[in-house]
């Protein structure tokens, strides 16, 4: 059962405003699709034995040929909805 | 008048290196029928401006071509192509149809985007699409729905529905659409085309719009299955700027080294997983689809029945997996980097407000439900268990494809529904996934072929019959495709 203050909490974590209005619909087909997604709760374990299909691993490559300096910088801060000089604006973070 | 309704990859270049047409006149052809479908069927976000232009530079190069120097043209070089609006083009606005890019301009090239420009393709315009790809109708999209164009009171699907629509209305050759859970192959069995996922990896997804990094594919969307296999050659690949991505282990040639050689299978073993086809299928799909069996069957194909035990679980897994990563993917979208900005009276606000106004409303839910999941005290029995299952999801497959060489389902439950039909209930429009999110999770290749239609109020409805084969077996895909076109 999942209430108004989750939702509210989630909405924070999250970074969204959610009007006080839409909260409770939110809230209502947030549950019933939890409803749905518990299942898995069911699911079978997975065995000991099992061989893993397509394990993961990490790619990585050496730290070395870097792009020139600046060269994309004014292409990049050009979609910026604030800046000042070379700087991304935002207001007072502390 | 150039009749672009029959038109190939393979006859449009015949046509353009014959002279019959050039690409200026081809693209044209196409323009001219945006301009008279799209105000009803709204396929398109935009209509780029320069597509002639485009045109033009192809048409020097054919030239180039037919005077002696042969590799300035390819297969498609001049090939109207419609792109789905979250993959890149440089200089191009990339809205993924929200609010919250209205008027993002791209600073890169997707590296498919790269690749179809260097083979001379022309890119007609970006194409509308649910919100940041969620969703499996193209209701979510912020600028309306895209209306199938077999019925227009009915959905193109979801959430690559632009892209699907554009050829199927004959507004573009071909299309390229991304598919995380169905996003090209649904939309293409609601409208009458081929759609393509290929094998997880297969296909750089640097420059596409991330919604879930380890299910995104793109993927072409054409009329035949030929013109698939002709764009998936060219952006297929391993790319230094998506280290997810890989080339295919196999190859046809036997002294490929260190490659494995496919061993070419006349016909078929086919397998039907039976047992998750006893409910929730509408008739008429099912009896389309055991009419297709029983065609394949006489052409000398064998069907036999698989276990995919776990398979139940896989739309469980999918919105477990894929909201959580959607939550982490859409955090990027602050108001600070690039896109709309809402102010508000300090920075917290800022981004609450950017994101509460600009962000809709599946996008939204998708992001709460990923938030959720990932949660402490909610983390292990949900998003844990979910990767615990999707291990066993690819065991079944794996075991599944000792024994057949395809797996087939229908695409999609159900034909199009109707606009408005599932809006209101957002869980019953994921039900519909039931038969694509499986190769996403498992990261097998899948493909929708047309094969028939149910006529509904007037309307022959198209259904799609898809094909699931090995990781990078893309070719058994294209073989049995062929033999679906061929039979049905």
């Amino acid at each position: 059962m999942i209430t108004t203050a989750d939702i509210q909490k989630l909405a924070e974590l999250s970074r969204i405003k959610i009007a006080p209005e839409e909260q409770e619909a939110l809230r209502s087909q947030i549950e019933s699709i939890l409803g749905y997604i518990d299942q898995i709760k069911k699911a079978a374990q997975v065995s000991e034995g099992m061989p893993q299909v397509g394990a993961l691993h990490n790619v990585l490559r050496e730290d070395v040929e870097p792009h020139v300096s600046s060269e994309f910088t004014e292409k990049i801060l050009s979609a910026a909805p604030a800046r000042e000089g070379d700087y991304l604006k935002v207001k007072k973070i502390l | 008048m150039i009749d672009v309704s029959k038109l190939t990859i393979e006859s449009a270049h015949d046509h353009l290196m014959k002279g019959d047409f050039t690409a200026v006149q081809l693209t044209q052809a196409y323009l001219d029928i945006i301009a008279k479908k799209d105000k009803e069927i709204n396929a398109y976000r935009e209509v780029f401006a320069d597509a002639l232009e485009q045109a033009k530079k192809a048409d020097e190069k054919i030239a180039l071509a037919k005077a002696g120097k042969t590799d300035a043209a390819t297969l498609l070089t001049g090939i109207p192509f419609a792109m789905k609006d979250n993959i890149l083009i440089e200089g191009r606005i990339a809205g993924a149809s929200s609010k919250i890019l209205e008027n993002y301009k791209a600073s890169y090239d997707a590296t498919v985007t790269k690749k179809l420009k260097y083979a001379g393709a022309v890119f007609l315009g970006r194409t509308n699409m649910d919100e940041f790809a969620m969703g499996g109708s193209t209701e979510n999209s912020a600028y309306g729905p895209t209306r199938n164009p077999v019925d227009t009171a009915r959905v193109s699907g979801g959430s690559s529905g632009g892209s699907v629509a554009a050829v199927a209305m004959d507004g573009a050759l071909v299309a390229l659409g991304t598919d995380t859970g169905g996003s090209v192959r649904q939309p293409s069995s609601f409208c009458g085309t081929v759609g393509l996922k290929p094998t997880y990896g297969a296909v750089s997804r640097y420059g596409l719009i991330a919604m879930g990094s380890s299910l995104d594919q793109a993927g072409p969307i054409t009329k035949n299955v030929a013109d698939s296999e002709i764009i998936f050659d060219v952006i297929k690949g391993k790319d230094r700027y998506d280290s997810t991505s890989m080339d295919s282990p196999f190859s046809e040639k036997t002294d490929a080294a260190g490659k494995n050689k496919i061993v070419k299978k006349e016909k078929l073993t086919i397998g039907v997983p039976r047992h998750f086809m006893q409910k929730g299928i509408d008739a008429d799909v099912l009896a389309n689809f055991e009419d297709m069996l029983k065609k394949l069957e006489k052409a000398g194909h064998k069907i036999v029945d698989v276990s995919l035990p776990n398979i139940d679980y896989s739309l469980a897994v999918y919105y477990i997996l894929m909201p959580a990563e959607v939550s982490s993917n859409m955090a990027r979208f602050d108001g600070v980097k690039y896109g709309a900005h809402a102010d508000g009276k300090d920075l917290l606000e800022d981004y609450l407000l950017t994101r509460g106004q600009f962000l809709g409303k599946e996008v939204r839910r998708r992001i709460i439900l990923g938030t959720y999941v990932l949660s402490t005290g909610y983390y292990d029995a949900y998003y844990g268990k979910a990767r615990a299952t999707q291990d066993l999801l690819k065991h079944d497959f794996v075991e599944a494809f000792k024994n057949v060489d395809v797996i087939v389902t229908p695409t999609s439950p159900t034909p199009a529904f109707k606009v408005g039909e599932k809006a209101a209930d957002p869980l019953s429009m994921y039900l519909a996934d039931i038969f694509t999110v499986t190769a996403n999770l498992v990261g097998v290749p899948a493909i929708s072929v047309p094969c028939g239609s149910v006529a509904r109020e007037g309307k022959d409805l198209p259904l799609g019959f898809q094909i699931m084969a090995p990781h990078f077996r893309e070719d058994v895909l294209f073989q049995f495709g062929k033999v679906v076109e061929a039979v049905r």
